[in-house]
């Protein structure tokens, strides 16, 4: 997905319908007669007030604390000692704060392999599988949505069902199947990831793709696109807040996936991503296990860091104007 | 270590799967070229084959070997026999494994989705957007191993006297009671372990809706605010029509992972005290008790517990 | 099962885990008397030539024994390599158990793997058919070097697959001599010393509880509650009711098994022994087996049973010696003079390949010279086996040495850890299972019918 797909205004047919063509919100209260034009920023500033009434901002802040203290006791427990640890709560760090590094030390410099060969791994192993999975769902969803054919529901519905099969049944099966086909290397983690993911990728992408104004489609049908075309100038720039909320979701569970690389790849130290890593901190029998939480920390920022970056696509008003109503 | 050895390989074999995807649009511009009234057809099935034939290797075969080793005795491998379901049936612990399972799905995805959808609502065009939504993200971002540290030192009971170091049992003796051993006390211990799933959750639900409340066109917004609509009119009559359809896949998606999903359960309780789910039954049958069929037949249980969740979608599909 | 696993005894103590932050210099540890680099050495090359020219060969090794404990491994096999001139690939992972079968039956087993439960290598014999019969020189290596009851462990039908590798001693009671010598307590020296010792330790400290203990273990908790019953099953009943028992040729619930139980009852369920620091009984069932020994050092408690691995639970900077902070003493038996039963671990040996290399690497494996090789790549402790041919001198650690003893004592009678013999459902189902609900309060009976009950028909 080229940043140059991603082009909101490029394919779309300038030509608001701004009298609505039945969407029952629009004749809520006849709104839609207001022309979509500058006001929108407007819009946006009056829909903040709405929302950000004293109330709205402490159930906010609410949630916001719940989910987040927990993971700040993990932080301030990653810098304590395994004495302290285990002899008081984490929020005594505060009271007497006494911090220490060993933790990081042991967890960066610990091993005889440097991390940056597991986060080399991690990022070879996670970017193909997530790119995999999206597009071809990202084309399969299409068809469902927008293509009629024989059997379609069916077909549709046994997809998303699959979601229900245990990836632990398919590993032996695919296993044999990689050794009987040649099929080798980070291939099979790859393919692997592809296939488990794809049940949930085309689920969530076709809900998103069946809500695109179908008019957009007759008139590009109108004026000799083929499917071909529709797909990479309409749906992908139209669909990029979904493609890059399942891309996050694909991203962190292989990121944050062991099982599945290490029955496709091993765990010896050229191929192993980080997670291996992480796990065998805690030592063969669990010992070390106060080191887990500079572990997870550790392998926190690159998913993190994918999420804040991939925000900016989570664009609002690619479908505003006359197209929805 | 040489970055390029690892990343060039990747980049040739990306390079290869999109000279895949350009073969496939390719023939699927041949095919559009043809003009019977087949073509359109035609193109919706060659879209689709990639998807279904790495999930016939990779999904379909494996769930219908699951079935039939279900009937296969408890190796699996022998015979053809109705034994593992009636073994299922006749456990009393089975009972409880069934109810906890049915806890897990009626709670999980409700309660994740209710909070991922307010929060979701609440931050939409606030000024920190998305320092806000990566607090609730954090959660999925953590790997279970971290996650199952955070939650020991939130239920850690120690006995009154002690310095507590789990948090509930700190704010309990703050409040001048006595600690309780939350992973002990049935059947509330079950909902301990669901708050963790919920706590986990909640991020995935809040991106999907995120997303989708963005994609409310915004000029509708824009009348209704002008018409003087309340915010909670404006959440009734426009958000909630709108997002409909993302909050069903959410639920789906997270209820079914539920079913699925065992970690939490293993990691903490390791399903003892009353509070394995079924999904766990059938991870120690297939891989600890080398109970293959056993196992087997857990998981079409499981097959079988998310029909109603696809009737469910198949009939939401069919209304729209 | 994760944390059960008995890999090489490798309880990497906390020094072992500095040690191995800096264990690409592995050299720089110890040096033997001969002063030798800490280095396994130079070894006789000779019985490697039969298997003809390695040179350029690989053998891949699947463990469960992670990073640090792998370096020392890793290092050991270094003399193997120069003799022969193959090369040793390892592979640890903590997924080991449940992944070995899955990677075998999907057809991408690794040439040998260290199988820390013989229920496991009869599972992966019956099952899969792929595991190779240990070569003859090897046998040959075990009948020299190994007590019998140890090829027994790693025979499946007769036949002789796995040989021994790595031990761990399971009847260990943790303590803290210097708590000890201020009260004047003595190392008890039978079974009855130690029910005598753990009444006056109750009277005499109120603030602290004679005993700590910890069944919790995340995903297997329970397990240590099934080493306690085997302890007491074996000094109770003894090792041939304990055989029997094990393999099921008297039923799970027969009356010694209860008589045990209930005698280990007496310091289990008592709220006056335990939970040193931990709270009440039930506390036992979610007290993880790693915290459980701690309250030791808080002076909460006087004293945990458990493993020789333990030694790496303690925070750095404790002294684990007879003079330290905190040592072991034997679980001692009814008598103090008659036999000494001792549960333990250990890891086997089994190959999937009958390449030469492969067939080699077994027997070096199996050799006093890989045993001494890895206790002088073990600079920090933490590693023992019971090869006969293993020189205690060589190890490191006050507690390896303590086990290395404790095995080779002539009056030492080993039984291995039978929920690791037990077929799966049990050994590491109903048993675990049965021993949380035991101490959250169900009665002996009823557990020890559900267990019975369990076991797999066939």
């Amino acid at each position: 997905m080229s940043q140059a797909l991603v082009n909101p205004e490029g394919p779309m047919p300038d030509e608001p319908d701004p009298n609505g063509t039945g969407n029952d919100l629009s004749t809520l209260d006849g709104a839609s007669t207001q022309p979509a034009g500058r006001r929108r920023k407007k819009a946006v500033g009056e829909a903040a007030r709405a929302v950000s009434s004293p109330w709205a901002s402490l159930v906010a802040i609410i949630i916001a604390v719940m989910w987040t203290l927990p993971t700040l006791g993990l932080l301030v427990t990653s810098f304590r000692t395994q004495k302290d640890v285990q002899a008081t709560g984490w929020w005594h760090a505060f009271v007497k704060p006494w911090f220490t590094m060993k933790n990081y030390e042991q967890a960066l410099f610990g091993s005889t392999t440097s991390l940056a060969d597991y986060f080399v791994n991690s990022l070879v192993i996670t970017i193909p599988a997530v790119l995999i999975p999206l597009m071809l769902a990202a084309l399969a969803s299409y068809s469902f949505a927008w293509i009629k054919f024989p059997g379609r529901d069916f077909l549709f519905v046994l997809v998303f069902a699959l979601q229900v099969v245990p990836l632990q049944v398919a590993l032996i099966p695919l296993l044999q199947f990689f050794n009987s086909s040649g099929i080798d290397g980070f291939w099979r983690v790859w393919l692997a990831h592809s296939i488990f993911a794809l049940p949930l990728a085309v689920f969530l992408l076709h809900n998103f793709m069946k809500d695109l104004p179908g008019e957009l489609m007759e008139a590009a049908r109108v004026d000799g696109a083929g499917h071909t075309q529709i797909f990479f100038r309409i749906i992908i720039p139209l669909l990029t807040p979904a493609l890059a909320s399942f891309g996050i979701f694909q991203f962190l569970w292989v990121w944050n996936d062991l099982l599945v690389s290490l029955i496709f790849l091993g765990g010896s130290q050229d191929v192993a991503p980080l997670t291996v890593r992480v796990a065998e901190l805690s030592g063969t029998r669990g010992n070390a296990w106060y080191l887990l939480a500079a572990g997870a920390f550790i392998s926190m920022i690159v998913p993190v860091a994918v999420f804040l970056g991939l925000q900016r696509y989570f664009v609002r008003g690619l479908l505003a104007g006359g197209l929805k109503g | 270590m040489d970055l390029a050895s690892k990343f060039i390989p990747m980049l040739i074999a990306l390079l290869a799967f999109a000279a895949v995807v350009a073969v496939v649009m390719t023939v699927g511009w041949l095919i559009s070229r043809g003009s019977n009234k087949f073509t359109d057809a035609l193109q919706g099935y060659w879209f689709i084959l990639p998807v279904m034939l790495m999930l016939a290797v990779g999904l379909l075969y494996p769930g219908l070997l699951t079935i039939r080793q279900s009937f296969g005795g408890a190796d699996g491998a022998t015979g053809f026999s109705m034994s593992n379901y009636v073994d299922i049936f006749r456990d009393p612990e089975m009972r409880k494994v069934v109810l906890n399972t049915l806890l897990w799905v009626a709670l999980v995805p409700t309660l994740s989705t209710l909070v991922g959808m307010v929060y979701a609502i609440l931050v939409d065009r606030s000024r920190v957007e998305a320092f806000a939504k990566a607090l609730v993200f954090l959660p999925m971002a953590i790997s279970m191993v971290g996650a199952s540290i955070i939650w020991k030192f939130v239920y850690d009971y120690r006995p009154a006297g002690r310095d507590q170091i789990g948090l509930f049992n700190a704010i309990l003796d703050g409040l001048g009671m006595e600690p309780v051993n939350f992973m002990l006390s049935q059947p509330w211990n079950n909902f301990w372990l669901i708050i963790v799933m919920v706590w986990i959750q909640a991020g995935f639900a809040m991106t999907v809706i995120s997303a989708a409340i963005k994609a409310i066109p915004d000029d509708i917004i824009e009348a209704a605010k002008i018409d003087g609509t309340g915010a909670w009119n404006l959440f009734r009559f426009i958000t909630l029509p709108s997002i409909r359809g993302s909050l069903v896949v959410v639920l789906t998606t997270i209820a079914i992972g539920t079913l699925k999903v065992f970690d939490i359960v293993r990691t903490m309780t390791g399903g003892q005290f009353g509070t394995s789910v079924i999904a766990n039954e059938f991870y120690n049958k297939a891989f600890r008790y080398s109970q293959y069929g056993s196992g087997a037949a857990l998981a079409v249980l499981l097959f079988i517990m998310v029909i109603p969740i696809v009737v469910y979608n198949v009939i939401q599909l069919r209304r729209s | 099962m994760r944390l059960k696993r008995i890999a090489a005894a490798i309880s990497a103590t906390v020094l072992a885990m500095t040690m191995a932050s800096c264990a690409d210099t592995g050299d720089d540890g110890g040096s033997g008397s001969d002063g030798t680099k800490a280095e396994a050495g130079a070894i006789d090359c000779a019985p490697y030539k039969a298997f003809g020219d390695l040179k350029g060969k690989e053998v891949h090794v699947y463990t469960s024994i992670v990073a640090p404990e792998d370096q020392p491994h890793i290092d050991s096999y270094k003399p193997f390599e120069d003799c022969t001139g193959a090369k040793v690939k390892y592979e640890g992972s903590k997924e080991f158990e449940a992944q070995l079968l899955v990677k075998v039956k999907g057809g991408n087993a690794p040439d040998i793997a260290f199988i820390p439960q013989p229920g496991l290598l009869q599972t992966l014999v019956k099952e899969t058919g792929k595991v190779v019969e240990a070569p003859k020189e090897t046998a040959a290596n075990v009948d020299k070097y190994w007590e019998k009851s140890w090829k027994e462990y790693g025979s499946v039908d007769g036949k002789f697959y796995a040989a021994p590798l790595g031990a761990n001693v399971k009847s260990f009671v943790w303590y803290s001599p210097s708590m000890f010598k201020d009260k004047g307590y003595e190392v008890p020296k039978t079974l009855d010393e130690l029910m005598k010792l753990t009444e006056k330790i109750a009277a005499d400290d109120k603030d602290a509880k004679p005993w700590c203990v910890g069944f919790g273990s995340g995903d297997a908790t329970g397990w240590p509650g099934t080493d306690w019953l085997e302890d007491f099953m074996l000094r109770t009943a003894g090792p041939d009711a304990y055989d029997k028992w094990v393999k099921h040729e008297t039923p799970f619930n027969a009356p010694e098994v209860s008589k045990a139980m209930d005698q280990m009852g007496k310091i289990l369920k008592d709220p006056k022994y335990v939970n040193g620091g931990f709270g009440d009984v039930k506390s036992i069932a979610t007290t993880t087996f790693q915290d459980a020994g701690q309250p030791i050092l808080d002076k909460k408690c006087y004293m945990h049973r458990q493993a020789s691995f333990y030694a790496a639970n303690w925070p750095e900077g404790t002294k684990v010696a007879e003079d330290g902070d905190v040592f072991a003493f034997y679980l001692p038996g009814e008598k103090a003079d008659g036999e000494k039963p001792v549960l333990g671990g250990g890891e086997f040996v089994a190959a999937f390949s009958d390449r030469p290399e492969v067939k080699a690497f077994q027997t070096y494996l199996s050799s006093a010279e890989w045993a001494n090789a890895k206790a002088k790549s073990t600079p920090g402790g933490g590693w023992v086996s019971a090869n006969k041919g293993l020189e205690v001198e060589n190890l490191k650690s006050p507690i390896d040495k303590l086990s290395a003893e404790t095995l080779a004592d002539p009056k030492a009678v080993f039984r291995f850890d039978g929920s690791d013999l037990m077929p799966g459902a049990v050994g590491a189902g109903t048993f675990w299972k049965g021993m949380t609900n035991w101490i959250t309060g169900a009665d002996t009976k009823s557990q020890l019918d559900m267990i019975e009950k369990s076991w797999p028909k066939k």
